[in-house]
């Protein structure tokens, strides 16, 4: 017994020193090096947060922007600037799925040309060449949508179509078409195959399979993504504006520019209202829908 | 409810598709909110056929090639790639420091219910109860707080309260993804395994131990890996901060565009497009690695 005990301790000891084995000590400096040169590089300075300079100004600005300004005509704006946020959001996630759908079926390979659908496919080679070059066009546009940020999309929609929440809305249905086009296709390609295979054996057409085997199983998750989407839309909003997209962004804008620092508590508190809003709908519909 | 009813195994007939007041309800709503944000959107497809506005698309498109790759500019980027790469981990650094302990504040089993508080439950000390429960509230208030306002809104105040630069990015970053840390880690946390926590409670140890032996080692390789992921989302964000003047590459993006020189925005965008890719493959495998080495 003795024995037994003496030997687990000591195994539990070799594992309290694997705990600082080389690697992860490493790893440890690393990280602590990275931070140190951050922390240089940004010139963060935590006594200047903790009790200098910058706590003061802090301080300073949080007091200015109480109170709130709640005068009924400021208040009625707000209003109507929120709704023109929650437009944009709402209209720039229904574009999203309408952006990814076109590209989504393009762009998931067992749909283009790989996997079960295409195994009986005679090799036909300059078909299959059309399908692939399909296929990475389609993910070539889809990378290029996602990876221009949002604010840079609405810099050139405003340029394009001028000020208002209609570019914003462009510029959100844009980008995160790009990113529902990416997370949908991944969906696709992660279907459950024997269904298919199912369809397949009856005879069924690609089309038919498409919407019987691969269509249900894919739309709950792919419901579940939009809604996710739209909650990161709603706060993608109400930046938008900063560039001339309209809405709350707009208003913020020129609300920390001209120093109405009781507007911009009452703002900001009409984007609380809003997110979490639009947060709790959307938790509501996911639970309901998947 | 329909539809529980009619996945009965014996039904071999096909349900009647009946629409539920949840699908009619909603189709109307939906329809209703479609209508009354087209109309407060002021959306105007036809804007985009405009010759003037196709004439601005196609000067942007066309302008942008060839991407400026002079060694005036290129040069200028490489310290702004750096700072942004700073502002990322200085900005996610901050959020653990701040969301970690919020986010143990804000978890369920550790302030006010579950096992580790049923002494305090069976001895009806009301007062200590309804502290804790207060403290979990107001925590909760405070990270949602953090989390709902943009952190392009929080650097807008920053630079606003402290000046220019990447520290008010920073600030920005740190705030508003505690906020974000702290609710994920507390769902986290509140998930592990009780087992473990009650057998160690057995033994005698106190709240810190039970902490640091019995929760911990389970939730660490979501925690980091979640952290990770935040950090990913931190590189995208503050490429964007220094339109307000928060440093990074985004300023010289902003400028730019606004100088119409649409040949440099294409090399900034490119930029962005190697680190954001770069940043996703290296996260993605850390992650990996953190993940599959915890579940042996």
């Amino acid at each position: 017994m003795a024995e037994r005990s003496t030997q687990m301790v000591a195994q539990a000891r070799s594992r309290g020193r694997n705990r600082l084995s080389a690697h992860n000590l490493i790893i440890l400096a690393g990280l602590l090096i990275l931070m140190a040169w951050s922390y240089v590089g940004t010139e963060f300075s935590l006594r200047q947060l903790l009790g200098g300079e910058s706590a003061v100004q802090i301080l300073t600005y949080i007091r200015k922007l109480f109170p709130p300004d709640l005068s009924t005509e400021f208040l009625l704006k707000t209003g109507y600037w929120t709704l023109e946020t929650f437009a944009m959001s709402f209209l720039g996630t229904i574009l999203a799925v309408l952006i990814a759908c076109c590209l989504v079926f393009l762009s998931s390979r067992n749909l283009m040309f790989t996997g079960l659908l295409f195994e009986m496919e005679q090799s036909r080679p300059w078909i299959r060449a059309l399908r692939t070059t399909l296929y990475l066009t389609a993910k070539a546009a889809l990378n290029l949508l996602r990876t221009i940020p949002h604010l840079v999309w609405a810099l050139i929609l405003v340029f394009a179509v001028g000020l208002g929440p209609f570019p914003g809305m462009l510029a959100l249905g844009i980008h995160t078409g790009g990113v529902l086009g990416r997370l949908f296709g991944e969906v696709m390609e992660n279907v459950e195959t024997q269904p298919i295979e199912a369809l397949q054996a009856t005879g069924a057409s690609r089309l038919q399979i498409l919407f019987y085997g691969i269509l249900p199983q894919v739309l709950p998750e792919c419901v579940a993504y939009t809604l996710y989407r739209w909650e990161v839309n709603i706060r993608e909003a109400v930046i938008l504006g900063y560039v001339g997209a309209g809405g709350l962004g707009q208003q913020i804008q020129i609300a920390i520019s001209l120093f109405l620092e009781h507007r911009l508590l009452t703002l900001i508190l009409a984007i609380y209202l809003i997110v979490t809003a639009v947060d709790a709908l959307s938790a509501h519909l996911r639970r309901r829908l998947t | 409810m329909q539809n529980r009813h009619s996945s009965a195994p014996v039904s071999l007939t096909l349900p009647a598709r009946r629409h539920s007041n949840f699908q009619i309800v909603w189709s109307v709503l939906f329809i209703l909110t479609f209508l009354g944000s087209y109309r407060l959107a002021q959306v105007k497809p036809l804007l985009l056929l405009e010759p003037e506005g196709r004439r601005n698309i196609w000067r942007f498109v066309t302008g942008m090639f060839p991407p400026d790759l002079s060694w005036d500019f290129v040069s200028l980027l490489g310290r702004p790639i750096i700072e942004t790469i700073q502002l990322s981990l200085m900005g996610t650094f901050m959020a653990v420091v701040i969301g970690f302990p919020l986010g143990l504040l804000a978890t369920r089993s550790l302030t006010f219910t579950g096992i580790l508080n049923e002494r305090e439950m069976v001895d009806s000390r009301r007062s200590v109860f309804l502290l804790r429960k207060g403290t979990y509230l107001l925590v909760r208030a405070i990270l949602s707080l953090f989390r709902t306002i943009p952190e392009f809104v929080w650097a807008f105040m920053f630079v606003r309260a402290v000046g220019l630069g990447p520290f008010p990015g920073v600030l920005a970053i740190g705030i508003s993804y505690a906020g974000m840390l702290g609710k994920v880690y507390s769902e986290i946390l509140e998930h592990v395994n009780p087992g473990p926590l009650e057998s160690l409670q057995a033994t005698g140890a106190s709240r810190l131990t039970i902490l640091l032996y019995g929760l911990l080692p389970q939730a660490l390789p979501n925690l980091v890996s979640y952290t990770l992921y935040r950090w990913e989302c931190a590189i995208r964000a503050s490429t964007i901060l220094g339109f307000v003047g928060a440093g990074g590459i985004g300023q010289q993006l902003e400028i730019s565009m606004r100088m119409f020189n649409f040949n440099q925005v294409l090399t900034l965008v490119a930029i962005l497009f190697v680190m954001v890719a770069g940043v996703d493959v290296l996260s993605a495998k850390v992650r990996r690695t953190i993940l599959s080495r915890s579940s042996v």
